[in-house]
């Protein structure tokens, strides 16, 4: 059977070089982030140069995969079907505890109870090739 | 010159002006084309300015009808030779970007006549325009970082409410004022109506804080009446330097003071500040005037989040206090206390084909000639403030002060 490519949501695209060893971390369940061999700058999303100093030296790190949800929406309408089939949908920028925020999904059977300041712990998400690096809610101390 | 503040303005802010204006008035077009409706609407404003197609020698184009190559392939289809050109596409805050633009190639006299045009057919070509998913066309780093998580346009604003209530109590009811009072607008603003209508607004009247409460929810916490409409539409604006300001048909309406700015993604930033806190200051310190000697307030209305931020930004009250500052419908145009806001019915409820920009320098000329359907009585000055982009992730601001004699 073929499947349904609409039912797919859209994906990374490669070749995208600075992104590209990102998602190759990914694949291993390593939440990476660059910090500058200079001046010591974190680097997010990933670039090849530096976004304070003039280096374009960076060294990539794994985040421990904690953070905290710095503000969250929760989608009941979409336009793309592969979203739509997972409404009502929570995404969410999260300030990782190393000091960087990246958006995403926050993988949950209760959308409804996400919440800014909830801690949040990596869930990888594998989509064919691809896995993203989706959080989950935490029990709260 | 003294504004309501008692701050001098002096003649030598008298470079540029706006001399011809139109809002397109159809809002579901049915076979005309983006292009056309930028040519018609230029025709219209050259005509409002008492002008004509040769006199354009400077042509600001934010290339929705052509990427890539914007301000070139209109040049051909209006048939101009422009000496200036000008492509910059920053989304909705495209025209504030032109506008400032236009002031300064005219202070540098390299321009005389400057042509702003818009067109979009938004509404025919898809109705999901703010919740499709992002379509990612080319492979860049921000893109594959964001677009498998689906974040739809309104979710993105919904982010920047989200945390504006977190940070600052701000409720649903307070965001619902803005709709209400550009409704308000909208109502006494016959063009406004008919674009409701003709987009199948159900129960076109007046609304309450409580009719937005109820309507749907899109993306936590914005509901339906928080977001803009999907419309088609567009129009022209003509911008002179001062002599030939000083022949237009109409009074001019000087451009004063105008800043720019970009906002996006960083780590520990804070998302309910906008791009808008760096423009303002620097728009009305050129001016020199202040937020409170403002008559009209012409902010981008694609959410009502967008409203409430851009207004603590730009200084009309601390951050935070926006909440407070809009209850009470301070920003009817026959309320005392605040600017008028948004006087043609806004993107939330008269004109928003995707870029609305323009519309806000249109209303603003209105306001400042004694044209608006929900006029203010001896409106002197105006601010026009557009915010493109997504105000969650990336965006640009312009803040364009105008003024009259």
């Amino acid at each position: 059977m073929t499947p349904d490519i609409e039912a797919v949501r859209p994906l990374p695209r490669f070749p995208e070089p600075d992104t590209e060893p990102f998602y190759a971390r990914c694949r291993e369940h390593r939440l990476s982030y660059q910090t500058c061999r200079k001046c010591g700058a974190i680097v997010f999303y990933p670039r090849s140069h530096c976004t304070r100093c003039t280096s374009t030296e960076l060294m990539w790190h794994d985040s421990e995969g904690r953070g905290t949800i710095y503000s969250v929406t929760i989608m009941r309408q979409h336009g793309h079907p592969a979203f739509r089939a997972r409404l009502p949908m929570a995404v969410a920028l999260v300030d990782v505890d190393e000091g960087f925020r990246l958006l995403a999904e926050i993988v949950t059977d209760d959308p409804f109870s996400v919440h800014i300041g909830q801690p949040v712990t990596v869930a990888w998400i594998t989509e064919g090739e691809v896995t993203l690096p989706g959080f989950t809610p935490v029990a709260e101390s | 010159m003294q504004g309501r503040g008692g701050v001098r303005v002096v003649a030598s802010d008298r470079t540029a002006a706006i001399v011809g204006i139109h809002e397109y008035p159809d809002r579901r077009v049915d076979g005309t084309s983006a292009m056309q409706i930028k040519a018609r609407s230029a025709a219209r404003a050259l005509e409002d300015a008492g002008l004509g197609w040769r006199d354009v020698d400077a042509l600001y184009d934010a290339g929705e009808t052509a990427p890539g190559m914007a301000g070139a392939v209109m040049a051909e289809y209006f048939n101009l030779h422009p000496r200036v050109v000008d492509g910059t596409g920053v989304g909705g805050s495209s025209y504030e970007f032109h506008a400032a633009h236009a002031l300064a190639a005219i202070r540098e006299k390299k321009a005389r006549v400057a042509l702003l045009t818009y067109g979009s057919t938004a509404k025919s070509d898809a109705g999901r325009a703010g919740t499709a998913a992002p379509r990612g066309d080319r492979p860049t780093p921000a893109a594959n970082m964001e677009t498998p998580w689906g974040l739809t346009l309104i979710g993105s604003y919904a982010l920047v409410a989200a945390r504006h209530m977190h940070q600052y109590g701000t409720t649903a009811e307070e965001l619902a004022e803005i709709a209400v009072t550009t409704r308000y607008h909208a109502m006494r603003n016959p063009e406004a109506v008919r674009a409701l209508e003709a987009l199948h607004f159900r129960d076109i009247r007046e609304i309450t804080a409580a009719d937005v409460v109820a309507s749907r929810m899109i993306a936590d916490p914005l509901r339906l009446l928080d977001c803009c409409m999907v419309s088609d539409g567009g129009g022209a604006v003509v911008i002179a330097d001062a002599e030939v300001a000083r022949d237009a048909r109409r009074r001019p309406v000087w451009l004063l003071g105008s800043g720019e700015a970009v906002g996006y993604p960083e780590n520990g930033r804070d998302i309910t500040v906008t791009a808008g806190a760096q423009s303002g200051p620097i728009a009305f310190a050129q001016a020199g005037l202040r937020p409170e000697d403002m008559d009209i307030a012409m902010i981008y209305d694609s959410f009502t989040i967008t409203v409430m931020a851009i207004l603590e930004d730009l200084g009309f009250c601390a951050k935070g206090e926006g909440g407070a500052y809009v209850a009470g419908g301070r920003l009817r145009f026959d309320r005392p206390g605040g600017p008028a806001l948004n006087t043609d019915g806004g993107g939330l409820s008269s004109n928003h084909p995707g870029m609305r920009g323009l519309f806000l320098l249109i209303e603003a000329v209105r306001q400042l000639r004694g044209d608006s359907t929900s006029q203010v009585p001896d409106a002197r000055y105006a601010v026009a403030h557009g915010n493109g982009g997504q105000l969650g992730t990336r965006h640009a601001a312009s803040t364009i002060i105008l003024g009259r004699d």
